[in-house]
């Protein structure tokens, strides 16, 4: 055998890894001729790949997101929320004046946004009446600035002019333009340098006015607006401490004489606290400081707990009280009538399939058809059906009493509760468990019946010893399909559940749909999805996943 | 089948016929005895009704017409389970959720045997087919020998008097087949157990049975012993259907008591032995097998007819030369001769004169 080469491979095979024809190791060579076969195969998929991904998992994560998703309360009032992290609310004493000043700011610009009844609306879900507070209290931040601007508007009715301030402000080539009325688009705001020496904060807060009209609309006229109260505000401030005495630009008088007004104290401004607690009285309520205390930071707890029928408190977690309990009822009642559901189909369903599996062809190709009648079917009609069939004067009932075995006046309550939503689900649902357990019957062989009698069993002891432990994966799978879609169902027990009737998932639609509540929606569909992991994660534990066949 | 038997008859078909549809029979009138301890194997091609035959007697089917008998006891209204007749299916079918042991300890369990006695015979019973160490092993853990030998044991576990197998060797390689065949033997015998094979392969059902029934279109062709059987075909359809077989159509010209002289379409003429040739002017079809063929004059009879053949291929098989003629018009002639040192190796071309003693030319039916 001298002269017969020997393979590449086999040399390798003695002295270190094992190398290809062309000296390369084997594994690289192997993986750069299945890489071209992979892309190829990715190519294919990736459409649906794509898809599952946009309509798929990022929902779901979106989903997941928006249930600790928290930031519009810190959006909307970064000043003040920065400042409550550091009030400790436990010592029974409202926050301090530069809270609420910053609480100032803050809604001041959000009210000007008209973003302050979104908040309001948000922590409305935490704590009922402060959608109006917030509301409300968009009018107050204007009356606490014209405490500012009264005296001011006294001196000279300039003060709450919008030409005026142009003048005073800007500079005078961009307020040549900001005037013309002929300009496309309003130029950005360029201060007057020697004023954003003096007055340095009135400059700030008007530069963002200015920032804040042009975003509005760009081809607004810019002298067509009075300047914010946080401006007044602003120049109050600046005046106290400056002296603007060695100013003579445009408006040099109107400022000379309200520095004058300002230093000499005869002012009389009201604390930031005291303009809230004109605004509205939650305001100097310790409760509510809390509440918005503890929905500060950009990510909560807070829906996942309500969905569980707790709370979010400055104390931590804690329960409701029993009579604003519904989750907990709901989710319970979910998963007990889900059960229900599923063993109700497996007790219709096994026979059937069983018949399916053992018919010969033509009877069984009938049956499959009653079988697949229904998913030919509208959802809406036949569980608009079951009304009709269930209801008081329903045909069920008319049946009942023309027979005589129930009075007229006693009729069976055979909808709009639990019984109607078990009723209906399971015809709806019971294709879904007589389907995997046909293809997981019709491949067992009927030697095993006949090998389990010839060996002795009577005809009983051969279906629950040898054939009905083989239909188990059959079980398993519509179980597992018929108990997940049950879970989540949500039209038929909208439409014949009643109060008592209804699923968790009619409740998340009122939160998506009604109330708008998404965080909480979303809360309450994660734990859904939860709970279908653990349930599933259990029966794998269990019976053991591999033992769950949709077919062959 | 004759009366004489009665005593020892231990499985009876008579007059046994069945149909599915009501219009076709697949079992035309089937009349068979088995004494106890016999190991008969059914064999056919496939649609011959022997299936029909084994599952009638196994009780998933029943009888259009007639009485199946086991021990003198007409079964036809038992139900399977109560016929106490142990059973190894094509596809072992052994209960995939359960053990090897568990398999074998369920036909104890039905029968409400006491636990240690269950042990004690599953252990007994995998032993005998060496596999007492798979006990705790599941089917699918299994190769295919050790399937078939623990859809054996299981069969046997329960001490039935009566065994049926259906095609039980059909998924094995032919290693392992003629390995089980003998071991399948080998248990029938040593536990006088009754044995009804069925089966499709001829090699085994020679190899294997006492008697072969031999199967086509519902009836029983022949039942014979095999070396009977393979030597004495009765008629043509066993002749062709067992082993290897050359045939010559031809008319009887003389008939002289054990044998006649049979004239082939081209005119030659052989000596052959009348088995259901009535008389002369008969068709017949002649059937010699490949091995009793003879090339070589010194070992033939005096005065035998020869036959010029030509040679048209000669194949190697190691053991054996098989070499392809062209005798009278039939260019399927097939001559084996065994691989010894004074063999001649025919070369394709080669002109010869083939003969054969009368008694292994057989005049059969010409259907």
């Amino acid at each position: 055998m001298t002269d017969v080469q020997m393979p590449a491979g086999d040399q390798a095979q003695q002295d270190g890894p094992m190398l290809a024809a062309d000296g390369t190791t084997l594994k690289r060579s192997l993986a750069r001729s299945l890489r071209r076969r992979k892309i190829q195969a990715l190519m294919l998929i990736a459409p649906l790949l794509l898809f599952v991904l946009l309509t798929f998992v990022a929902p779901i994560f979106d989903m997941l997101y928006r249930s600790v998703e928290n930031s519009i309360v810190s959006n909307t009032m970064p000043r003040s929320t920065t400042l409550l992290k550091d009030w400790d609310s436990a010592t029974g004493e409202l926050p301090g004046e530069d809270v609420y000043e910053a609480a100032f700011y803050d809604l001041f610009l959000a009210k000007e946004r008209k973003d302050h009844t979104k908040l309001g609306t948000r922590l409305n879900y935490e704590r009922t009446g402060l959608s109006s507070m917030f509301r409300q209290s968009g009018r107050g931040m204007d009356k606490i600035a014209d405490a500012y601007l009264d005296p001011l508007k006294d001196l000279d009715k300039d003060w709450d002019e919008a030409e005026p301030w142009l003048d005073l402000m800007g500079d005078a080539d961009w307020v040549a333009i900001a005037k013309d009325a002929r300009a496309e688009e309003a130029p950005n705001f360029v201060p007057n340098a020697e004023i954003v020496t003096l007055l340095p904060n009135t400059v700030e807060a008007y530069a963002e006015f200015q920032t804040f009209l042009k975003e509005e609309d760009p081809r607004k006229r810019l002298g067509r607006e009075e300047p914010w109260g946080l401006v007044h505000i602003a120049l109050f401030n600046d005046l106290e401490q400056t002296d603007v005495s060695a100013y003579s630009g445009p408006g040099a008088d109107r400022l000379a004489e309200a520095s004058q007004l300002v230093q000499s104290g005869t002012v009389d401004i009201p604390t930031f606290a005291m303009g809230f607690a004109d605004a509205h009285d939650g305001w100097v309520n310790i409760e509510i400081w809390r509440t918005i205390q503890t929905y500060s930071p950009k990510a909560t707890t807070g829906y996942f707990l309500n969905a569980v029928d707790m709370k979010l408190t400055p104390d931590g977690a804690e329960f409701r009280p029993e009579k604003e309990r519904v989750y907990g009822l709901l989710f319970s009642r979910t998963i007990y009538m889900s059960l229900v559901i599923t063993f109700s189909c497996i007790l219709l369903a096994y026979p059937v399939a069983y018949l399916l599996s053992n018919l010969p062809l033509r009877q069984a190709n009938l049956l499959m058809i009653l079988v697949l009648l229904p998913f030919w079917t509208s959802l809406l009609v036949r569980t608009s059906a079951w009304k009709v069939m269930l209801q008081q004067q329903g045909v069920i009932n008319e049946v009942l009493v023309w027979m005589g075995l129930i009075a007229d006046d006693n009729r069976l309550a055979l909808i709009n509760n639990q019984l109607g939503t078990i009723i209906a689900m399971t015809h709806i649902l019971l294709p879904f468990m007589i389907l995997p357990m046909f293809s997981v019957m019709s491949t067992i062989p009927p030697s095993y019946v006949r090998a389990a009698k010839s060996l002795g069993a009577n005809n009983w002891t051969a279906f629950w010893r040898v054939y009905f432990p083989q239909s188990v994966p059959g079980i398993g799978a519509g179980s597992i399909l018929v108990f997940i879609m049950a879970i989540g169902y949500y039209i038929t027990p909208a439409i014949v559940g009643g109060n008592t009737g209804t699923f968790i998932s009619n409740r998340i639609a009122y939160h998506i749909s009604s109330s708008l509540n998404w965080g909480l929606g979303a809360a309450l569909g994660a734990i859904l999805l939860a709970a279908v992991l653990l349930l599933y994660w259990a029966y794998d534990r269990i019976v053991g996943i591999d033992n769950v066949k949709l077919g062959g | 089948m004759s009366q004489t038997g009665q005593n020892d008859a231990f499985v009876e078909f008579e007059r046994v016929q069945k149909s599915y549809d009501g219009e076709t029979l697949v079992v035309k009138d089937l009349n068979l005895t088995l004494p106890k301890g016999e190991f008969l194997t059914m064999l056919g091609p496939s649609g011959s009704g022997k299936t029909t035959c084994l599952m009638m007697l196994a009780g998933f089917e029943t009888a259009t017409y007639g009485d199946i008998r086991l021990d003198g006891v007409s079964i036809n209204h038992i139900p399977p389970h109560k016929r106490g007749i142990g059973m190894v299916f094509q596809n072992y079918a052994l209960f995939p959720h359960m053990t090897i042991a568990e398999n074998l300890s369920f036909p104890l369990e039905v029968r409400k045997m006491g636990k240690s006695e269950r042990e004690a015979k599953v252990k007994r019973a995998l032993d005998m087919v060496e596999m007492g160490a798979f006990g705790g092993r599941r089917p699918a853990q299994l190769s295919g020998g050790q399937q078939q030998r623990v859809a054996l044991a299981r069969a046997l576990v329960f001490e039935p008097e009566l065994v049926l197998m259906d095609e039980p060797l059909g998924a094995l390689d032919k290693q392992l087949r003629e390995k089980m065949q003998f071991e399948i033997t080998r248990l029938a015998h040593d536990l006088g157990i009754t044995t009804v094979y069925v089966t499709h392969d001829q090699t085994e059902a020679l190899t294997m049975s006492d008697r072969v029934a031999v199967f086509n279109d519902g009836r029983i062709q022949q039942l014979a012993p095999p070396d009977e059987l393979y030597e004495t075909p009765s008629n043509s359809f066993v002749a062709q259907f067992i082993g290897e077989n050359n045939t010559l159509e031809g008319t009887v010209k003389e008939m002289s008591g054990e044998t006649c002289l049979v004239e082939l379409a081209n005119g030659a003429v052989i000596d052959a032995k009348p088995i259901n040739v009535s008389g002369i002017g008969d068709k017949t079809r002649v059937s010699i097998r490949p091995e009793r063929v003879e090339f070589n004059k010194d070992r033939l009879q005096e005065g035998a007819h020869l036959l010029k053949a030509e040679v048209k291929e000669f194949i190697y098989m190691g053991d054996m030369f098989r070499t392809r003629l062209s005798v009278a018009g039939n260019d399927d002639f097939i001559i084996k001769s065994r691989n010894a040192p004074d063999q001649t190796r025919l070369k394709p071309g080669e002109m010869i004169e083939i003969g054969w003693l009368p008694d292994d030319c057989r005049a059969l039916d010409a259907h």
